[in-house]
């Protein structure tokens, strides 16, 4: 992962908020679904993800959400497609980490990079994270 | 003589050690609650310092002084508003004040058919207890229509009302648009139709004269975090007749005359029928003190104030194409708005890193998105502590704030 600069970053999260390549009605009956909204923020979505034995086949979502919940679930989107549950979960773990400001491993986080300074903004830490809490409860179960 | 400078060396967060975002904290979230002065602070502190004891519970000087000062304390809070001392019940706040209405009252007169009418516009407080009220009874929750504005008016009340109508509930101020009701009016046509008159006064009774009598309202809930007072305690102002035939809402002890094995019970008169257990001492005595602190203030000077920036604000603003004013007119003080292509979080966001404190969201009121069709606002809301160099500090970083990411890179 070559190292992002601010420009980068800035251009990575407007990106994925104004054209989100993800957000998108689930294209058959078959994806497992979760509601999430926020108590601190208007973030209202339905989160969408198909599995084929143990791996993501696709994963999208709907509904209205803030630049920043917007465009960190589209990122997670794109990051957790083709991987396994395990790989999965190993990613939101990280980024998690990196939202709170704890040693994290950014090899594995991508584009989900750019959302590093979020904690200097707290209360917008919950929008970034509510598609990665989404996809961790429908593959831990609720 | 109103002087914000002042004043505002009465109120330690005021004071230029706070910040956030390492900016000057300016505190426009002031609907939602606001700061104490000193005078509030030590009347609660000197509580728990010098005078802690239980009310109405002992035969010692301690105890004997609570009573009297929770006495004045509900003096102070009847005179504020134009009503009797035992017409004032010490409640948790606003919240609890309607819920009381609602399982005292409602629980007890309503059936099913029913009708409660109720606004769009209506904080979540003074919509869901109506909503529980009528699942519970099978009576009907209707709305009245909003005018083109955003106001609920005497004259559209009478186009839904009927005889079947119990109880209509407004906001004498909306928390979201501000607009202040004609409650007089508004009372007379629901006394006229045999229902019962309640105002939610969380966002009025702070800001502008309430006369209780006068308008001849049945019920009257506020709070007192929103008054410089502290959290946790409110009032609700019930008239004597509707008072003394509710039920309380909370059974224990400090409510009743006596009980016996076989299940009989008396309860003392309103108020104290609806305060069973140990009240929140402190915080009713930090309410009265607040009560005197807003009158020696002066509750016309803290409204005339707030006008002033209310409109200085719409002004400024109003030249650029890209805010979106959804209250300008209104007569409270705050200023509801959008920048056009922002999403409101994102705006409320970059203006905290500026150290600017307001609110973003639909305010809990979730029905008003549909009147003013957008998801969520950005609301500022002052208060007679509140400059005009704050506002053109707030004004300034809406203008020239730069990007909304800049929040997180700058």
């Amino acid at each position: 992962m070559p190292i992002l600069t601010n420009e980068m970053m800035r251009a990575i999260i407007m990106d994925h908020s104004s054209n989100p390549i993800h957000k998108h009605e689930p294209k058959n009956d078959k994806y497992e679904k979760i509601h999430m909204h926020s108590d601190n923020c208007i973030d209202d979505i339905d989160v969408y993800v198909l599995f084929e034995n143990d791996i993501v086949k696709d994963a999208c979502f709907t509904g209205i959400g803030c630049t920043i919940s917007t465009s960190s679930t589209d990122i997670l989107c794109e990051l957790i497609i083709g991987k396994s549950k395990e790989e999965t979960l190993k990613i939101i773990d990280e980024y998690n980490h990196m939202l709170h400001e704890e040693p994290y491993n950014e090899d594995l986080l991508d584009e989900a990079n750019a959302f590093k300074n979020t904690s200097k903004q707290a209360a917008r830490i919950r929008c970034a994270t509510i598609g990665f809490r989404a996809v961790e409860t429908i593959i831990k179960g609720k | 003589m109103f002087d914000v400078k002042e004043i505002r060396k009465q109120f330690p967060m005021l004071n230029d050690d706070k910040m956030m975002q390492n900016k000057k904290l300016i505190f426009l979230d002031n609907c939602s609650t606001t700061f104490k002065p000193q005078c509030v602070i030590d009347e609660v502190m000197n509580y728990y310092v010098n005078e802690t004891s239980n009310s109405h519970r002992g035969d010692y000087d301690l105890c004997f002084n609570i009573d009297q000062k929770v006495l004045k304390a509900r003096e102070n809070v009847a005179r504020f508003v134009n009503a009797d001392v035992d017409e004032v019940v010490f409640t948790s706040g606003t919240t609890m004040s309607i819920n009381l209405i609602a399982y005292g009252y409602g629980l007890k007169t309503l059936k099913k058919g029913d009708e409660i009418i109720i606004s769009e516009a209506e904080h979540a407080s003074n919509v869901l207890p109506w909503y529980r009220l009528a699942e519970l009874t099978g009576a009907i929750v209707k709305f009245v229509n909003l005018d083109e504005k955003g106001r609920v008016t005497a004259n559209n009340l009478k186009k839904v009302i009927t005889n079947k109508t119990k109880i209509v509930s407004f906001a004498h101020i909306t928390n979201v648009l501000g607009y202040i009701i004609d409650v007089e009016g508004i009372a007379k046509v629901a006394h006229e139709h045999g229902a019962i008159c309640v105002i939610d006064g969380a966002q009025s009774v702070p800001h502008i004269k309430t006369d209780f009598k006068k308008w001849d309202i049945d019920f009257l809930a506020f709070s007192a975090h929103k008054m410089c007072g502290p959290t946790g305690v409110g009032a609700l102002i019930g008239k004597h007749h509707l008072l003394k035939m509710m039920d309380p809402f909370l059974m224990g002890g400090g409510m009743n005359v006596k009980f016996d094995k076989c299940g009989d019970t008396s309860y003392l008169e309103s108020p104290a029928k609806f305060e069973a257990g140990t009240q929140n001492l402190a915080g009713i005595l930090g309410f009265g003190k607040a009560v005197e602190f807003i009158k020696s203030i002066g509750i016309e000077n803290i409204h005339q104030h707030e006008v002033e920036l209310k409109k200085y604000m719409v002004e400024k603003l109003s030249k650029y194409d890209h805010v979106i004013i959804y209250n300008a007119d209104s007569e409270g003080g705050m200023l509801t708005f959008n920048i056009k292509g922002v999403f409101a979080q994102d705006e409320a966001t970059l203006l905290n890193s500026k150290g600017i404190a307001l609110r973003s969201g639909q305010h809990c009121a979730k029905i008003l998105n549909d009147f003013l069709k957008t998801p969520a606002t950005v609301r500022a809301s002052t208060y007679f502590y509140t400059t005009k160099e704050e506002v053109d500090i707030f004004i300034d970083a809406l203008i020239n704030g730069g990007d909304i990411l800049d929040a997180y890179f700058n």
